[in-house]
């Protein structure tokens, strides 16, 4: 048998313990032993992006990072993106501009855009196209995905 | 995968002990964007993971003797977001940039490309053209090979057992220096590579090429260190004639496969065309530093 290991990791500024077996994946220890679902697995191959989250900052596919790489390390997932009351503008503008249909790449849009934006608060249309190469959608045509993260771009400016 | 192992060292001499230990059965995990797709599909399947990011030689980018130093197991963003090493080197940066997303290059590393030992990986050529070298550990001690001796086949690497890259040694680059990687895919994002061509060149005052080197991606079972194709530009002014003869000898060295993304005369054809682009950006950047 493989040997299990504790792993503790912060989640959403949140710490959680669990014990993990080496080949489990970011993404499953998430969803399956702290059940926090929101962050949802795609292709489990880093092809899709659905998986997306912020590791230690950096944005990466959860799939594609082993549960036991995570320890010690903080984790943000969409759980973490609206606050009490309030939906993120990434969020809201989604909802109003119809930047999704059935939703599972939604979670891992919203992350990946929201990471873009803390790097470049005015992207072009064509550098949210290209940052968002890695996440795949196959109900919106992507337009609306684009309309959406432009929209949220502007109000985050004018905030 | 049922008896798996995975250990995160935080030193060289613990990394070395461990693969040592392992045999056959370990394998280096660094972005793990390669590694742990072959793991679930179990196309391998080793006892022991050995982690190499906990080690500080693995990780960062260093200016070492006026050029640099990139620990093999740097994620892939850091050097795109590394103005210093962009601004000498924008034709590595090309050929990171498309290693794959922005969430896969957060994790992969141009250590764990070059021992992923794809014939198409897209940082390699270039890598190759700018003449670095790899610095490897292993039961033996350490040693330095030039990049393009690593790769000896699909899947392939002259890596011996128990042995890893630390870290990539990019030399000084000398005045009037540009380098470029172009490849040809039929989307611009997210793909693998029907032709890869990287190319770096520099110039004397008066503008002739005084060096260069180009390397073919995807056209043979390794990346190729093309050095006829060099030839053709060292000691001419890199005009028309010297780009024809460059991109003929290009075409000369390829040793293709036909499959999905290309046929054989399709890949020698446009090797020939995606080189000479690239060496005509790579002029443009030389003439402008």
């Amino acid at each position: 048998m493989a040997k299990k290991a504790h792993v503790t990791v912060t989640v959403n500024g949140d710490e959680y313990e669990a014990l993990c077996e080496p080949g489990q994946t970011l993404v499953d220890l998430l969803r399956n032993e702290l059940e926090l679902t929101g962050t949802k697995e795609g292709c489990s191959t880093g092809d899709c992006g659905a998986c997306s989250v912020m590791l230690d900052g950096k944005l990466v596919c959860s799939c594609l990072v082993l549960a036991m790489e995570a320890d010690g390390r903080s984790v943000d997932t969409i759980e973490g993106m609206a606050t009490e009351n309030n939906l993120h503008p990434l969020q809201r503008n989604f909802l109003e501009l119809n930047g999704l249909q059935c939703g599972i790449c939604t979670p891992g849009i919203l992350i990946a855009a929201r990471a873009l934006l803390e790097r470049n608060p005015d992207p072009t249309e064509t550098e949210i196209r290209y940052w968002l190469a890695g996440n795949l959608c196959r109900c919106t045509g992507y337009d609306k995905i684009i309309r959406s993260v432009m929209a949220a771009a502007e109000e985050m400016r004018g905030a | 995968m049922t008896d798996l192992r995975y250990e995160s060292p935080e030193t060289l001499d613990a990394a070395v002990a461990l693969l040592a230990g392992a045999g056959d059965g370990g394998h280096v995990l660094a972005g793990g964007t390669d590694v742990l797709v072959l793991l679930h599909s179990e196309i391998i399947a080793p006892k022991l993971l050995v982690d190499i990011k906990r080690i500080p030689e693995l990780k960062g980018i260093r200016e070492e003797e006026g050029g640099f130093r990139v620990g093999a197991a740097t994620p892939a963003m850091e050097l795109v977001d590394h103005a210093k090493f962009r601004a000498v080197w924008p034709g590595v940066i090309e050929g990171v940039n498309l290693i794959g997303s922005v969430q896969v290059k957060g994790r992969a590393s141009i250590g764990g490309n070059l021992c992923n030992a794809s014939p198409a990986a897209d940082s390699v050529p270039p890598i190759i053209a700018a003449g670095a070298l790899a610095s490897i550990v292993g039961p033996g001690g350490l040693r330095e090979a030039p990049v393009e001796e690593i790769i000896t086949g699909p899947r392939r690497t002259s890596l011996k057992k128990g042995e890893m890259i630390v870290s990539f040694r990019f030399p000084k680059r000398p005045p009037h220096s540009g380098d470029c990687y172009l490849r040809l895919t039929p989307r611009t994002e997210m793909d693998i590579a029907v032709v890869g061509a990287g190319v770096s060149l520099t110039l004397d005052d008066g503008g002739v090429c005084t060096a260069a080197r180009v390397s073919l991606g995807a056209i043979a079972p390794t990346p190729l260190l093309v050095k006829d194709a060099a030839d053709a530009l060292v000691g001419t002014k890199v005009d028309d004639a010297a780009l024809e003869r460059m991109a003929e000898a290009c075409r000369a060295a390829c040793k293709p496969i036909s499959d999905k993304r290309g046929t054989k005369e399709y890949r020698i054809k446009t090797a020939g065309v995606i080189a000479r682009r690239a060496a005509e950006t790579a002029l443009q950047r030389a003439r402008g530093n």
